[in-house]
């Protein structure tokens, strides 16, 4: 029986067991995963993940409760094991207030995505990998293997997406401890493809045999590459665009969406779902929307899940609970991607940053480290590398008053964090030319 | 307890297999998230998980299959993959642990009050809903919470060279937050939540202070929203145990991880700036530094009798009179190394591997009584509750802040400062110890969220300490 028909046949039995005041949501993740960590050009560790969890709603009365719930795969153990906890959720019900936030999508939506594009062998990549990392001090992770997810609802909703994709993650390490990271990742993979990222990378590393330039702190002008301004981006989503952390005065883009700030006009940031690689509905059964969160600088809309909607009176766009955004798009600039050192003139080229937090959330106030590949530009040339430097510097500078231009061309990072299970989110995003970039230690 | 057991013991007994080795490692799951926020119960979340990892070693080549399928032909086929993942990547393997020793041990854990009932739900919702009823009414009080999370697991791990080790354990996390805003900025005053979280019984609620805590909590939420910015500048700094857990976590757990050290963690966590030669000979901190791994203390988030590796656990320094002595490392690490570690290869569930983590890292408490380290500190601040982190991938440059500072000056505690900051050099911050709190400031907290690992894992890590002073560190605050 496949994940879908193993989702539906329980579906069936929630429909067919649940009394007429009962209602239910039902949420399904399930992936089956290779996982493959490399050291020294080698394999580390490997193995293989099946796992499969529902995530189960029962609502009566204005009352609910959540039960996340690991299945077998097997049909009759795991329609016991829902019906147990079934018993659980009643149980529970009577001893809950009703919500006032309560507001399950009543709508009978139907949505249907399968990508079934074959994946490589694990076994042939990790003999690729091995052929062109010879002699190269290579570390990082493969995974890849199908994704599924479901959600059904007693008002009929009924979705599935199910994905098979790949994730390589990796860096080459120059024996003087620089490094350069690499990334390649999607659902279809291509040799030629894989091959040229990991000659670029390969590249890069040359660079960074020369001798380390060592930085005082100061104020530098700076290129950030798209992966090190996805890291300045993925802070701002700490609540940046929540309706709740907005509500709660925690926003670190509080200012923003009050209106007593802007970013530069060339900012303008979407929540686009459709044609990204994850689910077009939300885990709490609404269909996930295209939104613009920042246009031209100012303030959008706000990512709004059920209980929001119904505390705050706003419409629910297909937030998940959080609210955080899953598919980033961010729009590129002017600069074109062979200018970059030339415009950038003389400062940073800085490719990743790394463990960023904050230093003011209210002010949107950032710091955080340089990590892989970064240089010290001279006169549009590439100098040396630069050893490891800590910014702080206000998001509102950054993508604001600092912000020369973003590049024409801009970049799909699919997210390679498998936390409890691999996620689907991405971002597709431009670098960005700065001209003052504070570093402190 | 331990339902399981003998059916995994007979399924385990049944399995078929030509590997040189092989193990399961069973874990079992439940949990409740109670969340009370602004007066209005938010529904319950439960949980229910449980699966298998079942690990192969092949000609010295280990593999592993992790799945929800605990039935005896998922089991099979689970170890079945193992040992074939194991065959075909043996000729790109790292290592060869042919001759790596296995556990034998048979043994049992269970945490503190473990058999001892806890509160209903209905009973616990209701003690949230008190505490949030309790925020005072002030319209620059613009948000609040109660939470609650409960967890047990229970874990059996079986091999095949007859080791059998079951533990049950308890994990209760209370916590509260109250944010204040007044029309500009906005601060946040919380107590337990992520900086705490003990194994036992319900009178963890009472180790946590949460009972009762609402009124300080939101006065104190409101006196930072007064407060002026920390000033910026060199001074003493005194940090308190809520601190000095990720001070500790960051600044001394992450760069002894010797898997970290030896170079498997580069590309994600990162690198150390510790190296395997300077163990047994670097000064890490002043002579007064003293750390340990110890699993030992029962109510501790990571105490346990034996790692997910089967290795015994028991205290041990790793930083003695201020010399680095050993690294956090596990027995496959110290078979790679040669290094003396300790027993702390640990997975997060199931369906992740064991790696090195930090479990339990303590600072022995010293002789200063908290009246004595505040005294003796002429021009300083006392900084109270990590709410930031940062620190490089070698784990040396960091930058941390707190929600809560308080001016020194003269011997004497002085007025309240909103965001406080510092940001030095692990590799000389440690050497600036210059006075450890005695065991009356001694506290044993911890973080269920530590992040580590390809794939990706979250652990629960125990951090205690007395509150510590260190001398000359760079200080500032926000631009609120």
């Amino acid at each position: 029986m496949s994940h879908q028909q193993q989702f539906e046949a329980l579906v069936a039995v929630l429909k067919a067991t649940i009394s007429p005041t009962e209602h239910f949501t039902l949420a399904y993740d399930a992936e089956a995963s290779d996982f493959i960590r490399f050291n020294h050009g080698q394999v580390r560790q490997a193995g293989q993940v099946q796992q499969a969890i529902a995530t189960f709603k029962l609502i009566e009365d204005g009352r609910h409760a959540n039960l996340e719930l690991t299945l077998s795969g097997d049909t009759q153990t795991d329609t016991q094991r829902l019906n147990e906890a079934l018993q659980q959720l009643r149980d529970t019900l009577p001893s809950l207030s009703k919500d006032p936030y309560l507001l399950p999508n009543l709508q009978a939506w139907q949505s249907n995505n399968v990508q079934n594009v074959a994946l490589p062998d694990s076994g042939h990549v990790v003999e690729h990998i091995s052929e062109l990392s010879q002699g190269l001090d290579l570390v990082g992770f493969y995974a890849a293997g199908p994704l599924y997810r479901g959600f059904a609802s007693s008002w009929g909703a009924l979705g599935w997406h199910q994905a098979n994709s790949f994730n390589f993650d990796w860096s080459l390490f120059h024996e003087n401890g620089q490094a350069v990271k690499a990334n390649y990742a999607g659902h279809d993979w291509n040799t030629e493809a894989f091959v040229q990222r990991f000659e670029q990378a390969r590249e890069q590393l040359e660079f960074l045999g020369r001798p380390l330039h060592a930085l005082a702190p100061g104020q530098y002008r700076a290129y950030l590459a798209p992966a090190a301004l996805d890291e300045v981006i993925g802070m701002l989503c700490w609540g940046g665009f929540s309706a709740q952390a907005l509500a709660s005065k925690r926003s670190p883009l509080q200012r923003l969406y009050d209106g007593n700030t802007q970013f530069s006009p060339l900012v303008s940031v979407d929540e686009k779902v459709s044609g990204s690689l994850s689910p077009a509905f939300s885990r709490e059964g609404y269909p996930r929307k295209d939104l613009p969160l920042i246009v031209n600088g100012q303030a959008g809309e706000r990512l709004v899940d059920s209980s929001s909607a119904a505390e705050y009176d706003l419409p629910a766009n297909g937030a998940d609970y959080g609210e955080w955004p899953s598919a980033l798009n961010i729009a590129g600039g002017s600069l074109e991607l062979d200018q970059v050192l030339e415009k950038l003139g003389t400062g940073l080229y800085i490719s990743n940053l790394w463990y960023l937090n904050f230093s003011d959330r209210a002010a949107a106030r950032l710091t955080g480290m340089t990590r892989f590949a970064t240089f010290w530009v001279e006169n549009g040339k590439i100098v040396a590398p630069v050893s490891t430097m800590r910014f702080d510097d206000s998001a509102y500078s950054l993508l604001g008053s600092a912000l020369e231009d973003l590049t024409r061309e801009r970049e799909l990072i699919l997210q390679s964090s498998t936390y409890s299970q691999r996620q689907t989110g991405s971002i597709e995003l431009p670098g960005a030319l700065i001209n003052r970039l504070t570093l402190t230690l | 307890m331990f339902d399981f057991s003998a059916q995994l013991k007979q399924r385990f007994a049944a399995l078929q297999s030509d590997a040189q080795f092989f193990s399961v490692r069973y874990v079992r799951r439940t949990g409740q998230r109670l969340c009370v926020r602004k007066n209005v119960a938010e529904p319950p979340s439960l949980s229910s998980d449980e699966g298998a990892m079942l690990t192969a070693r092949v000609k010295g080549v280990e593999a592993y299959a992790a799945t929800h399928d605990i039935s005896q032909a998922g089991l099979q086929t689970a170890l079945n993959q193992a040992v074939a993942m194991a065959r075909r990547l043996a000729p790109h393997a790292l290592l060869d642990l042919s001759d790596h020793a296995v556990s034998t041990a048979r043994a049992e854990y269970l945490s503190p009050h473990f058999s001892d009932a806890f509160p209903p739900l209905s009973d616990c919702i209701g003690l949230l809903m008190a505490e949030s009823n309790s925020v005072p009414q002030d319209e620059r009080l613009v948000s609040w919470q109660a939470s609650l999370g409960l967890e047990m697991v229970e874990q059996i791990y079986l091999n095949s060279a007859g080791a059998e080790i079951r533990q049950a354990q308890r994990f209760v996390y209370p916590g509260m937050s109250v944010t204040a805003y007044d029309g500009q900025d906005s601060q946040t005053r919380t107590l337990g939540g992520d900086n705490f979280g003990q194994q036992g019984g319900i009178e963890v609620l009472s180790h946590c202070g949460l009972i009762g805590a609402a009124t300080v909590v939101a006065d104190q939420a409101l006196q930072l929203i007064l407060a002026p910015n920390t000033p910026t500048g060199p001074r003493d700094l005194l940090l308190l145990p809520d601190q000095m857990t990720l001070q500790i976590h960051e600044s001394i757990g992450h760069p002894l991880e010797l898997d970290r050290i030896l170079g498997d963690e580069r590309n994600y966590a990162g690198t150390s700036f510790v190296k395997a030669s300077d163990f047994g000979t670097l000064q890490y901190g002043s002579s007064l530094l003293n750390v340990t791994f110890d699993p030992e203390i029962p109510e501790q988030l990571a105490s346990y009798a034996h790692d997910d590796d089967g290795t015994p656990a028991s205290k041990q320094f790793l930083i003695r009179n201020g010399l680095l002595q050993r690294p956090l490392g596990g027995a496959l690490s110290q078979y790679r190394s040669g290094l003396d570690g300790v027993a702390n290869s640990r997975a997060c569930n199931w369906n992740r591997p064991p790696i090195d983590r930090m479990a339990n890292l303590n600072i022995e408490p010293g002789d200063q009584s908290m009246d004595s380290l505040i005294g003796n500190i002429e021009n300083g601040i006392l900084m109270s509750n990590n709410r930031s982190w940062s620190i490089d991938d070698a784990r040396n440059k960091f930058q941390f802040g707190c929600e809560w500072g308080q001016l020194i000056k003269n011997g004497e505690l002085k007025g309240v400062v909103k965001n406080p900051n510092y940001r030095a050099i692990s590799a000389q911050f440690w050497k600036s110890l210059s006075a450890v709190g005695d065991a009356s400031t001694f506290k044993v907290l911890g973080t269920p969220n530590c992040g580590k690992g390809e794939p990706n894992q979250v652990v629960r890590v125990g951090h205690a300490s007395p509150a510590c002073v260190f001398t000359h560190v760079d200080v500032f605050g926000g631009d609120a």
